[in-house]
C-alpha cells in the first residue's frame, strides 16, 4: 500500500502538478496505460472545481490531493468551500449549452461535471467528514 | 506543454492553432486572443485544435464564449479536431452537438462556404 499526499495553495497554476502527480502515481499504482488520459483530466477537472470554490469564497486553505493504491486506485480531492456550493450543476442538455443567458463560470461548471461523470465510472461527491467541505472520490482499476 | 498560439489568414478565414495544454491556467490567454481577434474584425474563425494534448472544462467554456460571441455577430466559429481523445470529451459533453467540428482546416473552410474562395 502507498499513499501519496499533495497540498496546494488554491491557484491555478497548481492545477497541472496536481495532475502530472496524479497521473505519475496511476502509472506507478498499475492503473492501464489506456486509462491514463482520463486519470489526468479527471483529477484536473477535480482540482479545477476546487480552485474555483476556494477563490469563489475568498479561502486560502490549501486544496488537498490524496492518491492511495489499496486494492484499487484511488484519489480524493477535498476542498474547504460550504457543502451548498459543493454539488454544482448536473450535465447540461446541448441546447441549454449554447444559451446567451448561460455564463462561461456556470457553463464550466457544468462540463466540468459532465466530464468527472463521463469519464470516472466509479464517482463519488460528498461532504468532508470533518468540518466544512467536499471530497471528490474517484477509483480505477488497477491491473496487476 | 505549455500553451502555443499562432495565427494565420486563409481568405476571409482567421485561423487559430492551438498546442499543448488548454486548463484553468492557460484559457485565459486563450479567451484574450480570441477577444483580440474579434474585436480587430475577424468574424470567420476556425481554431485548430489539432497540436492540443490537454483540454479541460475551462477551455471548453472560453471556446463556447467566442461561439456565442461570432453568432451574436453574424459571425462563424469552427474547430478542426482529429484526435480520439479530445473528440470523446466533445462527445460526452454533449459540446459535438454545438461546434461544427472537422478532421482539417480545409474541411472547416469549405464547410462555410460565404468567404472568398466560395
Amino acid at each position: 500500500m502507498a499513499t501519496v499526499k499533495l497540498s496546494f495553495s488554491p491557484a491555478p497554476v497548481h492545477v497541472r502538478t496536481a495532475r502530472l502527480v496524479g497521473v505519475a502515481v496511476a502509472r506507478r499504482a498499475g492503473v492501464r496505460e489506456d486509462l491514463l488520459d482520463e486519470v489526468r483530466l479527471a483529477i484536473g477537472e477535480a482540482c479545477t472545481r476546487a480552485v474555483a470554490l476556494h477563490r469563489q469564497y475568498g479561502l486560502h486553505d490549501p486544496v488537498l490531493v490524496e492518491m492511495s493504491d489499496t486494492g484499487a486506485y484511488t484519489v480524493r480531492v477535498i476542498d474547504r468551500a460550504p457543502i451548498e456550493a459543493g454539488i454544482g450543476l448536473a450535465a447540461l442538455p446541448p441546447d441549454e449549452l449554447a444559451k446567451e443567458s448561460l455564463s462561461e463560470d456556470a457553463l464550466t461548471t457544468g462540463v466540468g461535471f459532465a466530464l468527472l461523470a463521463g469519464f470516472v465510472e466509479d464517482l463519488q461527491v460528498r461532504p468532508v467528514e470533518e468540518g466544512i467541505g467536499t471530497e471528490v472520490r474517484m477509483v480505477w482499476p488497477v491491473g496487476r | 506543454m505549455e500553451l502555443s498560439l499562432a495565427t494565420r489568414t486563409v481568405g476571409e478565414h482567421t485561423v487559430l492553432e492551438v498546442g499543448g495544454e488548454v486548463d484553468v491556467y492557460t484559457a485565459p490567454r486563450l479567451r484574450e486572443r480570441l477577444l483580440e481577434l474579434i474585436d480587430g474584425g475577424a468574424r470567420r474563425v476556425v481554431v485548430d485544435l489539432g497540436r492540443v494534448d490537454f483540454l479541460d472544462s475551462t477551455g471548453l467554456g472560453v471556446l463556447v464564449g467566442a461561439l456565442k460571441r461570432l453568432r451574436s455577430a453574424d459571425g462563424s466559429f469552427a474547430l478542426v479536431c482529429d484526435k480520439e481523445p479530445l473528440l470523446k470529451i466533445f462527445r460526452i459533453t454533449a459540446l459535438d452537438q454545438v461546434f461544427p467540428l472537422h478532421p482539417t482546416v480545409d474541411a472547416a473552410i469549405s464547410a462555410d462556404p460565404t468567404g472568398a474562395e466560395a
